[in-house]
């Protein structure tokens, strides 16, 4: 049965099993895969997209979940405000390592952003305390958070 | 200017700067060159495009370490040109081309640090003396810089393209004797450059070995023998080939056995997770009673069986220490013990290959993919030449994939499936638990001090995995382990005990699990020695001095430069000397630690919180590190330490632990077997480099192991209390 989802702006219509998974339909139906696969139990945030502007773990998602909503991926974030404003600080400050896991931070920190401009330590640790880095790149995660918010180094808001 | 790589050329480069074909990075590069004009090859890392822009083959596979750019930043610094104009290529791993094709052992610096230099180096001087020919004039009157070749006198100035050419055709330099820059006249290296693909990995484009696809491609999943060593008894190969998608379901090895024990069942489907859910139907039944056998319970026994008799060997034996501790003043003596740990790489273990016509072709996330191509040809009985490897990026390596099991499982399933491109993927619980560990092992300590205090004996008895008097792999011990060669009266022994656990190299291996028994038991006897443990170490370390290597032993290991790092990190601190031993109050505590390992030395004081209930948190860390004369790529050598702390802060205080259980690992995912998030990151993580006058290190691993006694130096501070067992748990704290 065909099901048409809204992916970044744009209708896609994918013909597959209902109970797939968001993460796995995009990565192997629509051939986006910068959303990345780690745990398939939203342990560790490698697979958050936006549904509706909502922080999402896609691997645990089915697509019978996301019809009528829309959905964006790291391919896209970068044309909303926040999403920019982060991707920007992530490319300033270096922030990967490995970099698997960052498609995920960025979407973590794109959506805190959106809601919370000027987000505080204790804020930054909840919204990004679901997302894992192996590398353990945080200590430039909350730096770049912190600059793509306008907070001064070392600052707390 | 262009010149089309003809075959002559191809013979000329054969005989040239790399000693081999350069046809490896000449099918790399064919994808990157300027539109309508080929770019001139100068040897199997440089191409010079048309437009003057230079494409720099990166030659080792990257695990996030940043040496896809910081190889190419040294051809660069010496062929002379700007950064800006470089473009970055991953070369193909090929054995005959390249040296060194390897993440691991913090290497890839020291090994590369002159070797890149030269390749870069000797093209510029074949550039230099076209330009000789071209303008009539002596080479030693001819400038480089930003691509170009200048002539002052005569205001003449040639692009690196223009010259290409014919600089191509000049005999390669001997690479031995080619004149390299003075780090005053460095542009590139010892400034900050972001990694080459920071920008792709921001934008999400495809780059990893999961990424790899291709029209038509079809997936694989595979259920291995949950107890290591076991074999397929049988499986149901019609309900999983009824299901809908499911291609084939073919019987695999995943190299834990001899060829043709075959452990494992794959299922190649259209879609990787039909593939992994219609594992519900394969209903395997294996042949492993022999493997269940094997559980942590029993090793525990083991050990407690083998501490009753005489160690089975000497690691390091020298003068008497049994009768400098029979004469000692005071006497200090501890047990420690450390668990099997796993790698946890976010990235599954994964692997896409090719098979067609007798060859196979491997996309390959590997730490070590020429041993990759050895392990291949002997699992699949084919020629190593048969077998091209492309390497990917990778997302974390820490040893686990200096292992090719994927790579051998990968090309098995591709034999299958011959003329299709098809993907291994395993699932969280698959990396989990089909894994090398980091073992676990036991260490029993005897130390003597004189009456002033001064250490003059030390004996350790370590519990390990081996069998036959050798450890098994990362089981081992090195003689060379902090103070041993600095005593006169010393003695580390071991004793083995068999396991069929898979056991391997996890990022600082021995030492991050060393590192924690030795600094933890010397902050015990420093205390009994009336003294911190940095003054403590001063003691021992004497004057600056270079202990020199023993043949089949040890390493060479200079106290001057442990000293530097030592006194530097207390000045950053603002060490005061021991502080609180659990009468402080208020749950906080500073320790210290020191470390030499990968050439590189680190000492390491932390500020912790004992939280209500026992919860250890690590407030801040103060790093110093001597790496050598030169930090090459400042931004990503902090970066590598901060990683490398919070690794460490991990394995410390989060509870990792992998346990046997009939055979098997028993940790699965990450709720049961954590990795450190945002919220144990430490507020800060100051590092600063001691500059010392010795070649540049590498800077992957050794920031690690210290941070592991500093926190459990720190707990004593502020508990009281030692805790002489890895993982740190809030339990014992409470």
């Amino acid at each position: 049965m065909a099901t048409t989802l809204s992916i970044n702006g744009k209708p896609r219509q994918v013909d597959v099993d209902q109970e797939k998974p968001l993460l796995w339909v995009l990565r192997e139906d629509l051939n986006m895969v910068g959303t990345k696969f780690g745990c398939g139990m939203a342990l560790c945030g490698c697979c958050t997209v936006h549904i509706d502007g909502r922080p999402t773990r896609s691997c645990i998602t089915p697509i019978s979940a996301v019809v009528g909503k829309q959905v964006t991926t790291i391919e896209h974030v970068a044309t909303t405000p926040s999403g920019k404003k982060i991707s920007d600080a992530w490319v300033e400050l270096d922030v990967p390592q490995c970099g698997y896991c960052q498609a995920g931070q960025i979407m973590s920190a794109s959506a805190l952003l959106a809601n919370t401009p000027k987000p505080t330590d204790a804020q930054i640790d909840q919204a990004m305390g679901g997302n894992i880095c192996r590398c353990a790149t945080y200590v430039r995660i909350r730096a770049a958070i912190k600059k793509a918010a306008g907070i001064e180094e070392g600052a707390t808001a | 200017m262009s010149t089309v790589l003809d075959l002559d050329r191809r013979a000329f480069i054969r005989a040239t700067l790399v000693g081999g074909a350069a046809l490896a990075f000449e099918a790399k590069m064919a994808i990157a060159a300027t539109p309508g004009a080929k770019p001139v090859m100068m040897n199997a890392h440089i191409r010079i495009g048309a437009d003057n822009s230079f494409i720099i083959g990166a030659q080792n596979p990257e695990v996030g370490q940043g040496i896809k750019t910081m190889l190419p930043m040294l051809i660069a610094e010496e062929l002379d040109v700007d950064w800006a104009q470089v473009k970055i290529e991953q070369t193909l791993s090929d054995g005959k081309l390249y040296t060194g094709q390897i993440a691991g052992g913090s290497f890839a610096t020291p090994n590369h640090f002159l070797p890149m230099r030269r390749i870069g180096a000797a093209a510029r001087q074949m550039l230099v003396k076209a330009a000789a020919a071209r303008l009539g004039v002596p080479e030693d009157q001819l400038t480089t810089g930003s691509g170009k070749v200048t002539h002052a006198a005569s205001k003449r100035t040639l692009t690196y393209a223009q010259l290409a050419p014919d600089a191509a055709k000049v005999a390669a330099p001997d690479l031995a004797t080619v004149p390299l820059k003075t780090p005053a006249q460095y542009k590139i290296i010892g400034k900050s450059h972001m990694g080459v693909d920071t920008s792709d990995i921001v934008a999400g484009r495809p780059l990893f070995g999961i990424d790899v696809s291709f029209p038509g491609m079809l997936y694989a999943a595979v259920e291995c023998c949950p107890a290591y060593g076991g074999t397929i008894t049988s499986y149901d190969e019609a309900a999983v080939k009824a299901l809908p998608g499911v291609v084939a379901v073919v019987p695999i090895n995943t190299s834990y056995n001899p060829k043709g024990a075959n452990d494992a069942v794959a299922i190649i489907a259209n879609s990787w997770w039909v593939a992994n859910k219609a594992r519900e139907a394969l209903k395997p039944v294996w042949n492993d009673a022999e493997a269940r056998k094997n559980s942590s319970a029993r090793f525990a026994e083991n050990a407690a069986e083998l501490y009753k008799q005489a160690p089975g060997a000497d690691i390091l034996r020298r003068g008497d220490v049994d009768k400098a501790l029979a004469g000692a003043a005071k006497k200090v003596t501890a047990d420690y013990d450390y668990p099997f740990i796993g790698h946890a790489n976010l990235e599954p273990q994964n692997c896409t290959a090719l098979y067609k016509d007798g060859k196979v072709e491997f996309w390959a996330p590997s730490q070590a993919p020429e041993r990759g191509r050895a392990l291949v040809a002997e699992m699949m009985g084919i020629a190593p030449e048969a077998i091209t490897i492309n390497m990917t990026r990778i997302g974390g390596g820490f040893g686990r994939r200096l292992m090719n099991d994927y790579m051998a499982m990968s090309g098995q399933i591709a034999k299958a499936m011959p003329g299709k491109h098809v993907k291994l993927l395993f699932n969280r619980q698959d990396d989990m638990r089909h894994e090398f560990f980091r073992p676990g092992g036991w260490h029993s300590f005897e130390a003597g001090l004189d009456k002033d205090g001064k250490l003059i004996a030390l004996k350790d008895h370590f519990v390990s995995y081996g069998a036959d008097g050798k450890p098994i792999q990362a089981a081992g011990m090195g003689a060379g382990e902090f103070p041993g060669p600095l005593l006169s009266d010393i003695c580390y022994c071991v004793s083995y005990m068999k396991t069929n656990v898979p056991t391997g190299f996890l990022r600082a291996p021995t030492s991050n699990a060393m590192a924690f028994v030795f600094h933890s038991f010397l902050d015990e006897v420093a205390l009994a020695a009336g003294k911190d443990l940095p003054e403590f170490m001063r003691s021992i370390l004497g004057e600056p001095r270079l202990i020199p290597a023993v043949q089949g032993q040890y390493g060479e290991f200079h106290t001057g430069r442990a000293l530097g790092v030592i006194n530097k990190v207390c000045e950053m601190s603002g060490w005061k000397g021991r502080e609180g031993d659990g009468k402080s109050g208020g749950g906080k505590g500073r320790g210290f630690g020191f470390y030499y390992s990968h050439r590189g030395y680190f000492a390491e004081v932390v500020d912790i919180t004992v939280r209500p209930g026992g919860a250890v948190h690590v407030d801040k860390v103060w790093v110093a590190g001597d790496v050598g004369n030169q930090i090459i790529n400042p931004i990503n050598a902090v970066h590598q330490v901060q990683g490398s702390v919070i690794d460490g802060i991990g394995q410390t205080l989060l509870g990792q632990v992998v346990t046997f259980v009939d055979g098997a690992g028993n940790r699965t995912n990450f709720h049961d077997y954590p990795l450190p998030r945002i919220t144990n990151a430490p507020s800060d993580i100051v590092v600063e480099f001691v500059l010392s006058d010795n070649p540049p290190s590498g800077l992957g691993e050794p920031a690690l192991p210290p941070v592991i006694p500093a926190i459990a130096n720190a707990v004593f501070a502020a508990t009281g209390k030692r805790l002489r067992s890895l993982p740190i748990v809030p339990a014992n704290l409470a």
